[in-house]
């Protein structure tokens, strides 16, 4: 018997290839091709009044030299808006190269061409830009208020507006019995892949085509998008994914200018051309995310049952909005997590300011709407003396309330309705694991050594697997080999490993059989691509559908060879046989030549399918009708709505007396994705997203001055955790199937990093003694909230005198 | 020369030693360890995160030690040997320890930084082949990884050990048997 591969820990096909510097990342590719690099803006606001170029024409090596004046046709126009929405009311995107105005550092103002990325610089170097300095708008505050504009033309900085209501929050709040308010404020991050952007394109000119590699999370976007630009059509342009060195959502984003002025230059210089970006560059005109300030009101009962949640959001978005309002609209709506919010109103305001472009980071706008549940349920708990778990518990939605409908629309424009989950269950597997209920005693215990440790908890829950759909297309080659293909792609996630899985159990083939190709727009060219924690949904359940089609068509042909009724077969091993005779059988590559009625013996297989062909039927043509050639088939999967994903996490943190800094002493999990494919990757999604949750809650901050340069520009400044500042995670699995997928199964990419901002505030308020609202937290921010404390600018927590009253002194 | 003008780049050729095996190539005095190994040898193993030798994704290993491919000139590799994750694997193609145990434990993901981890982690394990948990934590802290958390490549450094022991074990145990 096959050993089942769905659910086991599978070792990763992927890995062979990466480990011994196999791998096929963007810029290991192109060897030979022309080599840009880009002049960027140092302002974060000016007007250009000119370029000389003069300076870098002797430059060795020199090819060519673009600024906007020689962009023509649908090049020279804005980069498109991806995803409009009627709130979205005054979208901005900027040109390929900058026309007249810059309204953010790093933005690229010329290309330079040149046989070498050492010479394109040198060029660059000797490019003389002028600008006329205007001053920018730089912070939230700064961009509400509106003194300036970034645009012109857009009033009050304020690119969409929009509010959701159920119910009256504002009455019901006034007419609860206990009423708090809560401002907070959460960090400016990044995605910070270790690989940065990358593209590299060759035009055949005889074929009058294009091929595109770029290190993209969407490789049918970019396809669709440089063809529109180009003026292709788009069966002449092809976009290929190699290796991508992680995205974690800048990625997604398409498309970025470079990834059509490089296909535009290859075309135009007739050579190929690539661009490899560098760090800086990366940091300063890829993308950011998080920046939000938050007013969250809320009404609740004596238990802490929420009557009424009244939040809002200012949203920084950065200089454009090519991605449109997707990050506030997660926000906004995911902040409700696993609790029933009363009546519920939610009014956020997203804000052009002249800073690096806002889009999805791995998480997407839930840690920051986690952020501000989770303080207010640690805030009501506090107010009312009550148990932070306790307060939870009495707002979740219960198994019995499944499927739940929060009557609010999410962010794929569908409704915000919850498929499955268990959250009391997750919580009393969380307080096990962590400890919950025996923590006073340790923080006694901590206390008499001197020690001051706080205990945190946060849930959340992540709507996975959005739509609209993907496919996937399964095929038995002749030698019983099986290749499959899906058009979204990978960029780390092990997704050749895991839809293997799902391969080798669904045709009943080894899984060292089965090879997949993702991301490949020759392969598979309808797709949307890889974010929200979508792809084991999408593509897992589409591959699936696609491997029952062919196993059908392999049992029908089977069939008829075997003079079998295909209902007495099955598939073990790779073979057809006849259920309970293993004598009876043939092979699937054998089935493979048997569906192509090709009478020629390429092979040894055809060879012998040739002997097997049965009697034949002259009364048919080879191939009937209703059926074609070739052993494979398609399939798609579309689902009515997303899937929600859910868990909670508990951390325990120590935080020194005198120079404040954070240990971690303990990091729980209880993670919920329904069915795992493949345990060991889930774990490592898990571990992944935790350590991006402790980067973003403790070190990383993209520091910008009021003159709109961000200071931190590198990895020597701008502080992401290594190994000695993650700890070690300790993981429990519910498995609450999803009812909305053949698979049962809930997307696990994002999870880790969601409440983690939320869980340190818990974590490091209840160790402290008083009230934190900001995150990241560094030590010298907690030592001089400390002296605020001490200073009486700041209030207790109420049971925080307590506990801290044996460490202050 | 006034200041518009462009001085010719010298060009010098260098002999690198890289895998053991020799190469011979022409190189500017500024081009970049990295990107010669990369580019001009075409061993693209390595990998190039910040150019600024904080993140170790292009560490090589230089007469054995751990160094940043982006921090050293290709000139000043003359005369060295250079290995690099290309150079890893024993010669009929077996993994190297400390591969074999990134691929047990899920020590990667992306597995752009893993070059750099593997090379750090080949030299650490000679000069220390039974780390503590701590011991193999310290080692790797110089790495940056965005996918992995850092928990698995703990446990792959703790396991490429054990693999190591194992190995010495069979040898000598095919030793015995001869």
């Amino acid at each position: 018997m096959t050993t089942k591969m769905f659910g086991a820990p599978v070792q990763r096909t992927e890995d062979l290839r990466l480990l011994v510097g196999n791998g096929r990342y963007l810029d290991d590719l192109g060897e030979g091709a022309y080599e840009a690099a880009f002049v960027r803006s140092p302002h974060a606001r000016a007007r250009i009044t000119g370029i000389d170029v003069t300076g870098a024409l002797d430059v060795d090596g020199l090819i060519a030299i673009y600024t906007y004046e020689d962009l023509a046709g649908r090049v020279a126009e804005p980069l498109p808006l991806l995803i409009p929405h009627p709130a979205l009311t005054h979208g901005r995107t900027a040109y390929p190269l900058a026309k007249e105005f810059v309204n953010h550092v790093g933005e690229a103002v010329v290309m330079v061409v040149a046989t070498d990325r050492y010479l394109a610089e040198d060029a660059c170097e000797r490019i003389t830009v002028e600008y006329e300095a205007l001053p920018p708008v730089v912070g939230i505050e700064n961009a509400f208020r509106a003194d300036r504009l970034v645009h012109d033309d857009v009033p009050g900085n304020c690119a969409a507006h929009l509010v959701q209501e159920v119910g009256d929050a504002p009455a019901a709040i006034a007419a609860a019995p206990n009423r708090l308010e809560l401002k907070l404020d959460i960090e400016r991050s990044a995605c910070m892949p270790m690989e940065g952007r990358g593209v590299y394109a060759r035009w055949d000119a005889a074929d009058e085509s294009l091929r595109v590699y770029t290190s993209t999370q969407t490789s049918t976007g970019v396809r669709a998008a440089v063809a529109a630009k180009l003026d292709l059509p788009l069966d002449r342009v092809e976009c290929v994914t190699p290796d991508v060195g992680g995205g974690f959502g800048v990625k997604i984003v398409h498309p970025w200018p470079e990834e059509i002025l490089i296909p535009w230059a290859a075309r135009l210089l007739d050579h190929e051309v690539k661009w490899t970006e560098d760090r800086r560059e990366h940091f300063i005109s890829a993308a950011h995310e998080r920046g939000q300030l938050q007013t969250v009101r809320v009404g609740f009962d004596d238990d802490g049952r929420l009557l009424g949640l009244d939040v809002e959001i200012l949203h920084d978005n950065g200089a454009y909005t090519p991605y449109g309002i997707i990050v506030p609209i997660i926000t906004s709506t995911q902040l409700l997590g696993p609790y029933k919010p009363g009546a519920y109103r939610v009014d956020f305001r997203s804000l052009y300011t002249n800073t690096v472009i806002v889009t999805p980071y791995r998480g997407a706008g839930r840690p920051q709407g986690v952020f501000a549940m989770e303080r207010a349920m640690d805030a009501i708990a506090d107010h009312l003396g009550k148990d932070r778990t306790e307060v939870r518990a009495v707002n979740f939605i219960q198994p019995d309330e499944m499927p739940y409908d929060h009557g609010l629309l999410f962010q794929d424009g569908r409704p915000l309705i919850y498929d499955s989950g268990d959250f009391p269950g997750s919580l009393d597997a969380l307080k096990k694991l962590v400890g919950w209920d025996e923590f006073e005693a340790y923080r006694a215990q901590a206390r008499a050594e001197g020690r001051r440790v706080g205990i945190g908890v946060a849930c959340y829950v992540e709507g996975t697997g959005v739509g609209p759909y993907e496919g996937g297309h399964v095929q038995v080659e002749t030698t019983g080999k099986v290749v499959v293909a899906t058009g979204l792609t990978s960029q780390g996630q092990g997704h050749q490993t895991v839809f293997a899985q799902i391969v080798a159990d669904e045709l009943g083939v080894p899984i060292e059989d089965v090879t997949v190709t993702t991301g490949d727009t020759r392969r598979f060219p309808y797709a949307v691509g890889t974010f929200a924690s979508r792809a084991a949904v999408m593509s897992g359940n589409a591959i699936a559908l696609a491997a029952r089609n062919v196993k059908a068509k392999a049992l029908r042909i089977a069939g008829e060879a075997l003079e079998a009724d295909p209902r007495d077969l099955e598939i073990v091993d790779g073979h057809v046989r006849v259920k309970g005779s293993p004598g009876a059988s043939v092979a699937l590559g054998t089935v493979a030549v048997l569906s192509n009625p090709l009478r020629y013996a390429f092979d040894e297989a055809s060879k012998a399918a040739t002997q097997l062909t049965g009697k034949a039927d002259f009364s048919k043509p080879p191939v009937a009708e209703d059926d074609e050639p070739g052993l494979e088939g398609r399939d798609y999967y579309s689902p009515p709505t997303a899937t929600f994903a859910n868990g909670m996490h508990a951390v325990i943190v120590e935080t020194d007396p005198d120079t404040a800094e954070i240990r971690i002493l303990r990091y729980c999990v209880v993670h919920d994705c329904g069915h795992l494919i493949n345990p060991m990757i889930v774990e490592g999604q898990v571990h992944g997203g935790v350590a991006q949750g402790v980067g973003g809650a403790l070190y990383e901050r993209m520091e910008y001055d009021e003159h709109g340069q961000l200071v931190n520009a590198s990895f020597m400044d701008f502080l992401m955790p290594y190994a000695s500042e993650v700890p070690k995670i300790e993981i429990d699995h519910l498995e609450t199937p999803s009812p909305l997928n053949p698979l049962g199964i809930k997307g696990a990419g994002e999870a880790g990093v969601i409440p983690a901002a939320a869980v340190f505030a818990s974590a490091i308020e209840d160790a402290e003694g008083f009230p934190i609202t900001r995150m990241p937290i560094q030590p010298s921010e907690l030592f001089h909230l400390r002296k605020r404390f001490a200073a009486g600018e700041i209030p207790a927590l109420r049971r925080g005198a307590d506990h801290a009253a044996g460490t202050h002194r | 020369m006034t200041e518009t003008q462009i001085p010719t780049e010298q060009r010098l050729d260098i002999r690198l030693s890289v895998n053991g095996v020799p190469h011979t190539t022409t190189v500017t005095p500024r081009r970049l360890l990295s990107d010669c190994l990369r580019h001009d040898l075409g061993l693209t193993g390595t990998h190039v995160g910040c150019e600024h030798g904080v993140c170790g994704a292009c560490t090589v290993r230089v007469d054995g030690k751990p160094m940043r491919a982006c921090l050293m000139f290709a000139v000043s590799a003359q005369g060295h040997e250079i290995t690099t994750v290309e150079g890893l694997a024993e010669p009929d193609g077996t993994m190297h320890p400390v591969q074999q145990a990134f691929r047990e434990c899920h020590g990667l993901q992306c597995g752009f930084c893993t070059p750099g981890f593997l090379t750090v982690v080949s030299a650490f394990l000679e000069e220390n082949p039974t780390p503590t948990e701590e011991e193999a934590r310290e080692a790797v802290s110089g790495n940056l990884c965005r996918c992995t958390g850092y928990q698995n490549i703990v446990k792959s450094v703790l396991r490429a050990a054990e693999i190591t022991e194992e190995r010495k074990g069979c040898a000598h145990a095919e030793g015995d048997a001869r």
